[in-house]
């Protein structure tokens, strides 16, 4: 059922308002301004479950769209809409951040006005990046995006701070022009055609030589793979993670990552099917790379942010890997069996993972709050002070092991069935996930958490206070619920993703 | 009519008892906790035999979906229930062998401070094991399959303040995820072939999957079939610890010994058993499936119960004897013999736990020592222990008329009436075992019960192995003598004991020779051995006087005078023979060297390989060469740049003027 109101834009606008308003308020006005941004992010991720209970999940169509002149000149609108891939990401947007909010309340004391701020912002821009029907508007929120994560690192981040803001900016910024040129190009084909126009969904209509698909195809596929992100082009992102403070790394890993995923599914696969299907060995061949690699270099990390980056790079390997099977499964068997699937598995993933990774930078963050060190060396026995923390740690660290009934493994089960389908050595490759997985968390968890207690530090840690059990309380049950009975979140996107693999199959040369 | 509360309840009841117990531990208490497990328990423990009986009445199979998991790409994933015989007696095994050792635990972890959440986590136990048997489909087995793994991975590391425990807990998870890695695969192989997880309809289409080949390399065709379920037993070997993934097995004795019974003997490590039971319709399609089994079982059977010959501690003499007996198992799923595992598999849960629960009593009795070369003498001391702990020992060997005689027996016969490849090898595996398995019980009789008192020498405390939390037992007692466990301990010893005397006079007949399992359990003609050999079945009676003119039996008492006359008449020779045979001694005493191994080649090859991708690809090649590197030719290019811009204005007037000649030269003479 459609609603009278324009839910996007409240969404969008309404935590970049409250972002506003923070600001105004100032550090003096902290003691407000905290509630000021627990309440706008509380009550947008309120709104946003209307998405879910107003979704009409018979339709592949855009849903409560919205279209506004923006600039007239460029034909270039103002158009908002959802289907069943941007909803639940959007939810999990709105669901994040407060839990960031939460989580900074007596944490962060440099600036907290402009920290919160930030956040906020950076929220409605990341929830108009999964709403943007229209591509120049999807392109201006891409990169604006960037602003408050450059802030957020750059201001609040650790040592080294300088070094990864730059190498995050120039890598993610490097990778996205030449999306730019792109969406120019194509905007020049509609007006070849007749009709000038930037909305992603004429993008998917238009017909385009294969040579052109490949260069959009290769464009494209910078902007995402940086962001993902893919091998090689990766090693900004344990650098970034490394510096960024706690809310930061988690709003990294819980939702930016997945505007890389996002982008493959919303523009590689629709508007250049032919180049996919040209170049989808290379995207699974780095997915692969991603899961084995990145899971051997996983297991060697002293720094228990930069394991934990290195293991969500590992994990999105499944991403990449789950969306592109399509053309793999339609050349190796002729129909599309299983590629539905590849792609659930794939979205499934995206959520998962930001529920786990988020969940894995606040267990981080708690213990970086008491002892100051990321070292994996500096602990060692912290159940024995901090039992409820331990369970937390290890509930999420089975998680992200792909453990049944945790979120962790369902979207990894599905690309894994998925990719049998189409050759025996992806599913055995990407199943080499059962173990570099168990063995890269489990044994961070046994130096970490179990043990007898290692040092002074250790042995004066304080169990969780209310606010950290109930951020890790709330991220606990979701991961467990999406585990046990993950079917809500499919019957929401399958339209869509049936849709998405009608439209790949269908040649544009 | 078994209805589907009835199971719910099954299931449900111990699940809300671990989270009752694990999340209002310390509100509930002590008394508490372990009340409300055991209710939970006993409650899934009185419904599964009713629904044994129902179905032994007549009642239909129950083979229902709970909910839909999901739907993806038309593959409906569902969690239900299908409930046969086959279920309903592993069900009963379960609940029983779990309500014995949840009572036990009252006794042997009285002064834990992890006490509530012990209970918690075998209750969960208890209702992941019972989600693996009574699934009707591969998803939720699948789901099973890992939460058992878990719940003993916790277990494992109860006590994680010990190195070893934790060490050992992850060496477990980790080998037994190798195993799901095939699993996994074979599960994605089946989806392929089939487009469903649900047993009926795969079962169904079963001829569908055989009629397919595989290029897994090119130019080399395997049947579909062999592939998915040799896929499917490495995930058996991993759980059911079949070599070689069989090396967490031993270390998993670091957990609390009621673990090591329900856990690491009686349920847990015989999924992979009742797996490819399940599986028979499947397997029987493949027969080098069936010799891929058969063969590491005989291996394991055999080789896995030798290095009990050399051991000196207690539990981990019990552990080898249980690898062993898995692969005693495995050997009967290898030669179609699907009901003979099971009836194995019941037998051995009931007197290896048993005999588990006796160690445990043993230990408690001696102060958390473990060697048995600081035992011996203590007949008279634990008198309950002793003998239950002889009813078990006599049943493990297959002494006549005790459960594992029959199981064990029917077994060994049905691997001679085999002729599948690898059958005859895999004869001389389980028919040498016999003597190798007599031996070893009964140097663990004699070594702990008989011969003279080497104990009382205070010497438990560096040598402290199960002693977490358990100070008010270790010190001060040194002088005393040894005396028998409360009743909570004993209690369950006798109720264990019971079935291990009867319960195979009474099976054998219709679980083995009968149509117990009807439907559930499919042999395809030409291999039915046990329907061979069922032809001269007549009563459990007959079967006993049959096997009196067999070797096996004698085999078996010639192990128990071997095990006597080196460890109770001449106490000197086992060291002479290790000396003089000490190579071999030295390969057993080192398991094999499986675990050095692996060490090295695995656990520090990974290490190294994720060094140097780290080191040379992510921080030499693409950051330091690619990354930095760009950066530093921007960096050149603009110090050139640089140059060109200095600001002083005869520079720039300079280049201008020269700029302009150019100019006009090209100019005036093109």
């Amino acid at each position: 059922m459609q609603l009278t109101w324009p839910i996007l834009s409240v969404l969008i606008w309404l935590p970049i308002l409250g972002g506003v308003a923070l600001l105004v308020l100032g550090d003096r006005g902290i003691a407000l301004g905290r509630w000021v941004a627990l309440a706008t992010t509380a009550v947008t991720f309120g709104i946003s479950t209307l998405l879910y209970t107003n979704f009409d999940m018979a339709t592949a169509e855009m849903q409560f769209v919205e279209r506004a002149a923006w600039i007239p000149a460029f034909n270039s609108w103002y158009a908002l809409g959802v289907d069943g891939i941007a909803t639940p990401l959007i939810i999990l947007t709105t669901f994040i951040t407060p839990l960031v909010v939460i989580a900074a309340w007596t944490v962060i004391e440099k600036r907290p006005a402009q920290y919160y701020a930030a956040f906020l912002i950076l929220e409605g821009l990341m929830v108009g990046v999964f709403a943007a029907t229209d591509a120049l508007l999807f392109y201006v929120l891409w990169e604006a995006m960037l602003i408050p994560m450059f802030i957020i690192i750059g201001v609040w981040g650790g040592a080294r701070r300088v070094y990864a803001t730059i190498k995050f900016f120039l890598y993610t910024f490097l990778g996205s022009v030449l999306m730019l040129v792109s969406l120019i190009y194509m905007y020049m084909k509609t007006c070849d055609a007749g009709q000038c126009s930037y909305a992603i969904a004429d993008f998917q209509e238009l017909p385009l030589a294969l040579n052109a698909q490949i260069l959009i195809f290769i464009s494209f596929m910078l902007a995402f793979a940086v962001k993902v992100p893919m091998w090689p082009v990766h090693t900004w992102l344990p650098d970034a993670h490394v510096e960024a403070p706690t809310g930061g790394s988690v709003i990294l890993a819980a939702i930016m990552l997945k505007m890389g995923g996002y982008g493959f599914l919303r523009f590689s696969l629709p508007i250049t099917p032919d180049a996919s299907a040209e170049l989808d060995w290379l995207v699974i061949s780095l997915s692969l790379i991603a899961v084995v690699y990145i899971g051997f270099v996983a297991l060697v990390q002293q720094d228990m942010k930069k394991l934990i980056a290195y293991s969500s790079i590992a994990h999105m390997g499944f991403v990449t890997l789950g969306s592109f099977l399509a053309f793999d499964l339609l050349q190796v068997n002729g129909d599309t069996r299983g590629a539905a699937m590849g792609i659930d598995g794939a979205m499934v993933q995206m959520i998962s993972h930001g529920l786990i990774s988020g969940a894995m930078f606040f267990c981080v963050g708690v213990l970086y709050d008491r002892v100051h060190s990321r070292e994996i060396s500096s602990y060692g026995g912290v159940v024995n002070t901090m039992p409820t923390f331990a369970a937390f740690a290890v509930l999420f660290a089975l998680a992200n092991s792909g453990l049944p009934a945790t979120s962790g493994f369902v979207g990894e089960f599905l690309v894994i069935i998925a990719s049998f389908r189409a050759d025996f050595w992806y599913a055995f490759l990407a199943a080499m996930t059962l173990i570099l997985g168990a063995a890269y968390t489990l044994w961070l968890v046994k130096r970490v958490i179990f043990g007898a207690v290692a040092n002074d530090d250790v042995a004066a840690l304080k169990d969780l206070n209310g606010r950290e059990f109930f951020v890790l309380g709330v991220l606990g049950v979701a991961v467990l619920l999406l585990g046990i009975w993950p079917a809500p979140l499919l019957d929401v996107m399958r339209p869509t993703v049936e849709h998405l693999v009608q439209q790949i199959t269908v040649s544009k040369l | 009519m078994i209805s589907q509360s009835t199971l719910l309840t099954i299931v449900l009841a111990p699940l809300l008892a671990a989270i009752v117990a694990g999340l209002a531990g310390r509100v509930i208490g002590r008394i508490g906790a372990h009340s409300v497990t055991i209710a939970g328990v006993a409650l899934s423990c009185g419904l599964s035999i009713w629904v044994l009986k129902m179905l032994i009445d007549g009642a239909p199979v129950f083979n229902e979906s709970v909910y839909t998991w999901l739907v993806s790409d038309n593959v409906r994933m569902e969690v239900g229930f299908l409930v046969d015989k086959l279920s309903a007696l592993m069900m009963v095994v379960v609940t029983f062998v779990s309500l014995c050792v949840h009572v036990y635990t009252i006794g042997y972890m009285h002064d834990d401070p992890g006490y509530q959440r012990f209970f918690s986590y075998i209750s969960l136990f208890t209702f992941s094991m019972l989600m693996l048997v009574m699934s009707n489909n591969f998803l939720q087995l699948f789901f099973g399959w890992e939460a058992v793994g878990v719940v003993s991975y916790l277990l494992i590391g109860f006590w994680y303040t010990r190195p070893s425990a934790i060490f050992a807990n992850m060496k477990a998870f980790l080998v037994n995820r190798v195993g799901d890695f095939g699993f996994i695969l074979g599960i994605a192989g089946i989806v392929y072939y089939t487009g469903s997880l649900d047993y009926a309809t795969v079962f169904g289409m079963r001829d569908a999957i055989a009629a397919n080949t595989m290029e897994i390399v090119p130019n080399l065709e395997w049947q579909a079939i062999t592939v998915v379920c040799i896929c499917l037993f490495i995930g058996a070997m991993g759980k059911s610890a079949q070599v070689p993934l069989h090396v967490w097995l031993p270390d998993s004795m670091e957990g609390p010994t009621p673990i090591s019974a329900l856990i690491h003997a009686a349920t847990m490590v015989t999924a992979g058993i009742f797996m490819v039971a399940r599986m028979s319709p499947l397997f029987e399609l493949s027969e080098t499936a069936l010799s891929t089994v058969l063969i590491i079982g005989a291996t394991t059977a055999f080789f896995m119960g030798l290095l009990g010959l050399v051991n000196n501690d207690i539990k981990r003499v019990v552990a080898y004897s249980t690898l062993s007996q898995l692969g005693y198992m495995t050997v009967a799923l290898g030669v179609s013999a699907y009901a003979g595992a099971i009836f194995h598999l019941m037998t051995h849960a009931f007197f290896k736990a048993l005999l588990f629960l006796a160690a445990g009593s043993v230990i408690i009795a001696m102060h958390h020592e473990q060697d048995m070369r600081k035992m011996g003498g203590l007949k008279k001391y634990l008198p309950i222990t002793y003998w239950t702990s002889l009813i078990g020992s006599l049943a493990l060997i297959g002494f006549p008329g005790t459960s594992g005689f029959f199981s064990k027996d029917a077994l060994i016969e049905a691997v001679h009436a085999s002729h599948i490849p690898g059958a005859t090898y895999a004869y001389w595996c389980v028919f040498l075992g016999v003597f190798i398995t007599a031996f070893y019980s009964f140097r663990l009789v004699f070594m702990t019960f008989h011969g003279e008192e080497r104990f009382g020498h205070a010497h438990h405390d560096d040598h402290a192995h199960d002693s977490h939390g358990h100070d008010s037992h270790g010190h001060g007692h040194g002088d005393h003598k040894p005396h028998e466990s409360p009743w909570v301990v004993t209690v369950p010893l006798i109720l264990l004991a019971i079935p291990s005397l009867f319960i195979g006079w009474f099976t054998i007949g219709p679980v083995l020779f009968g149509d117990y399992f009807g439907e559930a359990i499919f042999v395809s003609e030409s291999r039915d051995v046990l329907g061979h050999i069922g032809e001269e079945f007549h009563g459990p009676a007959g079967f006993v006087v049959h096997a009196m003119k067999a070797a096996p039996v004698y085999l078996a008492l010639l192990g128990v005078l071997a095990a006597w006359y080196l460890y109770i008449k001449r106490p000197d020779l086992p060291g002479k023979i290790a000396e003089k045979f000490s190579a071999v001694y030295k390969l057993l005493a080192n398991k094999f060297y499986f675990d050095e191994i692996y060490q090295a080649v695995f656990a520090k090859g990974s290490r190294n390989l994720g060094t140097a991708l780290w080191r040379v690809g992510d921080v030499a090649i693409i950051d330091g060469t690619a990354v930095n590197g760009s950066a530093r030719v921007v960096g050149w290019m603009s110090g050139v740049m640089r140059h060109l811009q200095s600001g002083y204005l005869y520079h720039y007037a300079f280049a201008m003027i020269i700029g302009l000649s150019a100019l006009l030269a090209w100019y005036v003479l093109r």
